[in-house]
């Protein structure tokens, strides 16, 4: 199943960072995981939240570019080994990954956000896997 | 030295007399060949026959870079086009180039205005020059070149872009002078002192020009690398380097007034302003066959001195400038017109018209910063997203400058709004 990762552009400025935390607070979206990628003149800041359109549309208001972005959240057991067992997966099916990062829950649940190549296809290989992924829904449930 | 005694060192009588000869003639040249200025004096009820002296100039149209645009590329050329041997081109204030064109007679006018500024500065024909401007469309380099050769030096032909081959040359050769612009010779200096190669040069002079430069800039030239320096002016409109240069006095720059006639007006008012006052420079070109132009307007500011000068030349001299009329800004030594960056930034459509250019100077390099918002309907998050959008914008941009700006990518909504008179430039190199 695909998720929607909110995707924020920064200026590499003292407190912008902040300042799109502080979006987020007021209008009360919680955020599950985070990435952020950086060069020398600017931040993307991505991010999981339960409520990616709220927090979209806040920070629109306010003047930041921002996206939805459609992602795996993928669960992998909590144990050494397990991430590279399903990048073996995706690799040999021909599947490049963009980006990912990790997202857990309590200590109990693993799970990587990830971005592919071919989401789709990604998507529908894990799922005959019997791989669990996560929808924005069950993430806002969490 | 002089170069040409008869014309530099004449009696301001003299000159005054030279000079509306050669205005009544050219006023009747333009127009009889120009149809712009024909039509122009026709629109305010002048004939040739009403300017009988240079006193008469000021019933004379202006004439601006607009009006080079507008007639591009060769409507303001006064001669068919095969007595026409050589165009430059420079930087228009949009779009398209400002091309100048010359008869073999302009550029013969050409290097002698040249030499006499280069014999100004102590270039003889035993010194070996190294021409570091650059050679093509711009005047810089082909201009300083023929002058050089006409002295009877020996010209290396540099040109820009390489520092580490021009100090080698520099010092294997032995060069003596050299003629380039203030800030690369800086540049330069810099690169002689990491080498070890500062005491090793046997340079004298250096000839200076094609943007402005403070008075700290010279000194630093000067002591940095044991020469003296000089400042040499011109614009190609006009003709190209060589229009008015500084001699060891550095009293103002002497103008070659016998074939460049310079006003000061006021700009508000299109007034003249009287010697000393300072204003805008405007040229008439008395003698140019190609492009001959009357009373041009340089937006260049300055003021003039008609008194004769230590250095034993009686020709006027204009001060150093105090800045520029419009927003041009001389950035290594291209002409830059921010609304040529907007014109440019227009046809990229993940980026908003808005925008702001950052200009500094880097270890006496010039730098240009455009800083551009993203387009929040073409944002990505993917990083070689932004950085190929960013490539993109450079290169629309240099292909529209001349010169390769370091492009920013900007959160929407964050530069300055056009609310009458917007600011689209930071200028950090206090040139004036």
């Amino acid at each position: 199943m695909v998720a929607k990762q909110l995707s924020v552009f920064i200026e590499n400025r003292q407190g912008r960072l902040g300042e799109v935390l502080s979006v987020l607070k007021e209008n009360k979206v919680n955020i599950l995981s985070l990435s952020l990628a950086d060069t020398t003149e600017y931040g993307l800041l991505r991010l999981i939240v339960n409520d990616p359109a709220l927090g979209k549309d806040k920070l629109a208001e306010d003047g930041f570019s921002t996206m939805l972005t459609d992602v795996l959240v993928i669960n992998i057991s909590h144990e050494a080994g397990s991430l590279q067992d399903l990048l073996s997966f995706l690799a040999e099916n021909g599947i490049n990954i963009e980006y990912m990062y990790g997202l857990s829950i309590d200590g109990q649940e693993a799970y990587v956000v990830l971005k592919a190549s071919d989401l789709k296809k990604a998507d529908e290989m894990l799922a005959k896997k019997g791989v669990k992924t996560l929808s924005s829904e069950q993430i806002s449930a969490l | 030295m002089i170069w040409n005694e008869t014309k530099e060192q004449m009696s301001r009588d003299e000159m005054t007399a030279l000079q509306s000869k050669r205005l009544v003639k050219l006023v009747d040249y333009v127009y009889h060949n120009v149809e712009f200025y024909r039509k122009k004096m026709q629109a305010i009820g002048l004939l040739p026959s009403d300017i009988k002296g240079i006193e008469d100039i000021v019933k004379l149209p202006f004439t601006t870079k607009d009006d080079l645009r507008d007639n591009y590329p060769f409507g303001l050329f006064a001669t068919p086009q095969s007595q026409i041997v050589r165009v430059h081109a420079s930087s228009g204030t949009t779009g398209k180039a400002t091309v100048v064109g010359y008869t073999r007679r302009d550029l013969d006018v050409w290097s002698e205005c040249v030499a006499r500024c280069l014999t100004m500065a102590g270039v003889g024909k035993d010194d070996i020059i190294q021409i570091a401007y650059g050679y093509g469309l711009f005047t810089g380099g082909l201009g300083a070149h023929s002058g050089a050769e006409k002295i009877g030096a020996m010209v290396v032909p540099m040109s820009t872009g390489n520092s580490k081959k021009l100090t080698t040359m520099m010092v294997d050769f032995g060069a003596t002078a050299i003629a380039c612009t203030p800030s690369y010779l800086l540049h330069i200096a810099e690169v002689l002192e990491q080498e070890g190669m500062i005491n090793d040069i046997k340079l004298k002079c250096a000839i200076c020009g094609a943007e402005p430069w403070t008075e700290k800039m010279h000194k630093d030239i000067e002591e940095r690398l044991h020469i003296k320096a000089y400042d040499i002016y011109g614009l190609s409109e006009v003709m190209g380097p060589g229009v008015a240069c500084d001699c060891d006095f550095h009293k103002g720059l002497h103008v070659c007034e016998d074939h460049f006639y310079p006003e000061i007006i006021d700009s508000a008012t299109m007034l003249p302003q009287k010697d000393g006052e300072l204003g805008e420079l405007v040229f008439t070109t008395l003698t140019k066959e190609g492009l001959p132009l009357i009373r041009y307007r340089t937006k260049d500011l300055t003021s003039i001195d008609r008194t004769p000068c230590e250095c034993g030349r009686t020709s006027a001299r204009i001060s150093r400038f105090k800045g520029r009329v419009d927003d041009m800004l001389i950035i290594r030594g291209v002409n830059v017109f921010p609304s040529q960056v907007e014109a440019a930034l227009v046809e990229v459509d993940e980026v908003s018209p808005h925008y702001m250019m950052v200009v500094d100077r880097v270890n006496n390099l010039d730098t240009l910063e455009v800083q551009v918002e993203i387009n929040p309907q073409y944002f990505t998050d993917e990083i070689r997203g932004l950085e190929s959008l960013n490539k993109k914008i450079t290169h629309v941009l240099s292909q529209a400058l001349g010169i390769n700006p370091k492009v920013k990518i900007v959160e929407p909504q964050t530069l300055v709004r056009s609310q009458g008179k917007a600011v689209h430039v930071i200028d950090n190199r206090k040139l004036y």
